[in-house]
């Protein structure tokens, strides 16, 4: 549904020196030189896949999005969005996609939300009718009543956030481009948000592409991430795989009845912290289950608890190391 | 073209709905327009006091030539001004992204999104100033001066939209973009005379370079039954260029717009 093929990207600046001497020169003389934002990147995308970018800041998620919703023309390579080159911004395209981004808003400051959607509902070509029907169903889905008639900016931003989202699927778009929707949300607000994105991805099968800086967002919708480091890609694949790939071993931490010695724990797994009655084990994750039952037999155990480094601990890292296969 | 209408429709009721949200805002702004006016009808009282001429313009069809600018500065308060200057606020905030993944033209959505009820009134001033001066002047109206009237204002109104709309979508680059608005004002503020009271380098200024005889003159010239056919087909073909041009800088603008946010 989505097939991005050796995409690039490149932006042309000039820099200049600092002073008089370095203005003149950047006047007459100018140099200029090509920055890749995105370089080489393909993959493909089914259609009702959910799918989640991850990159630093300045990676190129930004930039591949608004080449795959047309917003930016490619430098090379082929970007096809069910079935239309996005650059070409076609009506039947543009209906066929929506973009939401966190950090910019499109309903109007000074009137409820209503009022927006109506007007996108006639820029759409929808009658009264049908965006009524779409907007009780949408509504009904995340959780919007009043909150609707009421001046957006008298709404608090989880409210606004979730009007956003609704103007953006009037149009009953099937592909969903999402750039930082969670931005600046409290918690409650953000697994709203999640909730119904996958809510809708069940029910409507449309394919969603999702950049977010909050792991959980990623963790709880995309089962697929795509890593971009420095405009490149790097992962393309499950999220749990790339967990296990990233990090082999998980924390194994126990509570004795009675202080033992560290030697009595070396056989098991790397001792990560050892205290009083404490022990914190980096176990490799093939040999975790026979590791915990000698635990629990060996040992006099009142509690055990098994948990993976958190995810965005260890992407952090994979980022800060560059390039990893 | 029916959607296109239902959305002017909503874009201006919405934009009623936001301008009313202010109340006191509102009774301000209603206010200044009173005043504007009261100033507009000072100034065309001088024209009444003294007997002097103006270009070979009697008093009478001077104060066509008035009205039009009325009728014009009204449309741009309602809706060049309010539209037009928004563009760059659009490219800054980057809420430009929105309206180019609409299924609507681009130029259409930033044109006509805004529409500001303040200048009606004086909209409705210059028309009846136009036609109450044309009376006094004798004219006498036919179909087809009224049809090449309509014809002219249109041809005005769509130069001076696209001269503005030009220099709007430069903001493209530079992205705060120069006080672009009061020269334009100025230029429109130099159509309140007849052309032909200027001298001849204005003259010919005025007609082909700075198309602002186009914008009042010829109009009053066409009420009043005066306007040569080949001068509006002359501004017929110019308008016609104007607004092609406008439309090719903002997709040619579109295209750098597009290569250089992220």
């Amino acid at each position: 549904m989505i097939v991005v093929d050796q995409l690039s990207k490149y932006y042309r600046v000039a820099n200049k020196q600092p002073g008089f001497k370095g203005t003149l020169k950047h006047f007459f003389d100018r140099k200029t030189y090509d920055v890749p934002a995105i370089t080489d990147i393909s993959f493909k995308i089914s259609s009702g896949e959910v799918v989640g970018f991850l990159g630093a800041n300045g990676a190129g998620k930004t930039t591949l999005l608004k080449m795959m919703c047309g917003l930016i023309h490619p430098s090379t390579g082929l970007v096809d969005v069910v079935g239309f080159s996005p650059q070409r911004r076609q009506t039947a395209f543009l209906k066929e996609i929506t973009l939401v981004m966190g950090q910019k808003q499109q309903l109007i400051w000074d009137l409820p939300p209503m009022d927006s959607f109506y007007v996108n509902a006639a820029v759409y070509g929808l009658s009264d009718h049908e965006a009524n029907l779409r907007i009780n169903e949408l509504a009904e889905m995340l959780e919007l009543g009043e909150e609707l008639t009421r001046p957006v900016r008298k709404l608090s931003l989880g409210q606004r956030m979730k009007s956003e989202i609704l103007a953006a699927l009037l149009h009953k778009p099937s592909v969903l481009f999402l750039d930082e929707p969670t931005l600046g949300l409290d918690v409650n607000a953000q697994a709203r948000v999640r909730s119904f994105l996958s809510e809708y991805n069940k029910r409507t099968g449309a394919t969603i592409l999702l950049t977010s800086h909050y792991m959980a967002d990623i963790t709880a919708l995309c089962p697929r991430v795509i890593c971009i480091h420095k405009g490149k890609l790097f992962y393309d694949g499950d999220l749990d795989l790339l967990a296990n790939s990233l990090s082999p071993s998980r924390e194994v931490k126990v509570e004795l009845k009675n202080p033992c010695a560290s030697e009595q724990f070396e056989k098991y797994g790397e001792i990560q912290d050892l205290n009083d009655r404490f022990v914190c084990l980096l176990v490799s994750r093939d040999k975790l289950t026979d590791v915990v039952s000698n635990l629990l037999t060996d040992f006099d155990i009142i509690d055990l608890e098994i948990s993976d480094p958190p995810i965005d601990q260890l992407i952090g890292e994979l980022f800060k190391k560059g390039e990893v296969n | 073209m029916q959607r296109y209408f239902k959305t002017i429709r909503l874009f201006w009721s919405t934009a009623l709905a936001s301008q009313l949200e202010y109340q006191l805002n509102f009774l301000i702004e209603f206010l200044a327009m009173l005043g504007t006016l009261c100033g507009s009808i000072f100034i065309l009282s001088l024209f009444f006091t003294e007997g002097r001429e103006l270009g070979d313009w009697t008093w009478e069809s001077a104060l066509v030539i008035q009205g039009v600018y009325t009728f014009l500065d009204g449309l741009t308060n309602a809706l060049l001004r309010p539209n037009l200057t928004e563009i760059v606020n659009y490219v800054r905030e980057g809420t430009l992204d929105y309206v180019l993944l609409k299924p609507i033209d681009s130029q259409f959505w930033l044109s006509v999104n805004k529409f500001s009820f303040a200048g009606l009134p004086e909209i409705i001033l210059g028309i009846s100033i136009v036609f109450w001066a044309a009376i006094q002047s004798g004219s006498t109206f036919s179909l087809y001066s009224l049809f090449v009237f309509i014809i002219s204002l249109l041809i005005g109104f769509v130069i001076l939209y696209s001269v503005w709309f030009l220099i709007a979508a430069s903001s493209i680059w530079f992205v705060k973009t120069w006080n672009a608005t009061e020269v334009l004002r100025a230029l429109l503020a130099a159509g309140r005379y007849p052309i032909s009271a200027y001298p001849v380098v204005l003259r010919f200024i005025f007609t082909l370079v700075l198309p602002v005889a186009f914008l009042t003159t010829f109009p009053a010239e066409a009420i009043l039954g005066e306007l040569k056919f080949n001068i509006l087909f002359y501004g017929l073909m110019l308008s016609s260029l104007f607004f092609v041009f406008s439309r090719y800088f903002w997709m040619f603008a579109l295209k750098h717009y597009t290569s250089a946010s992220s």
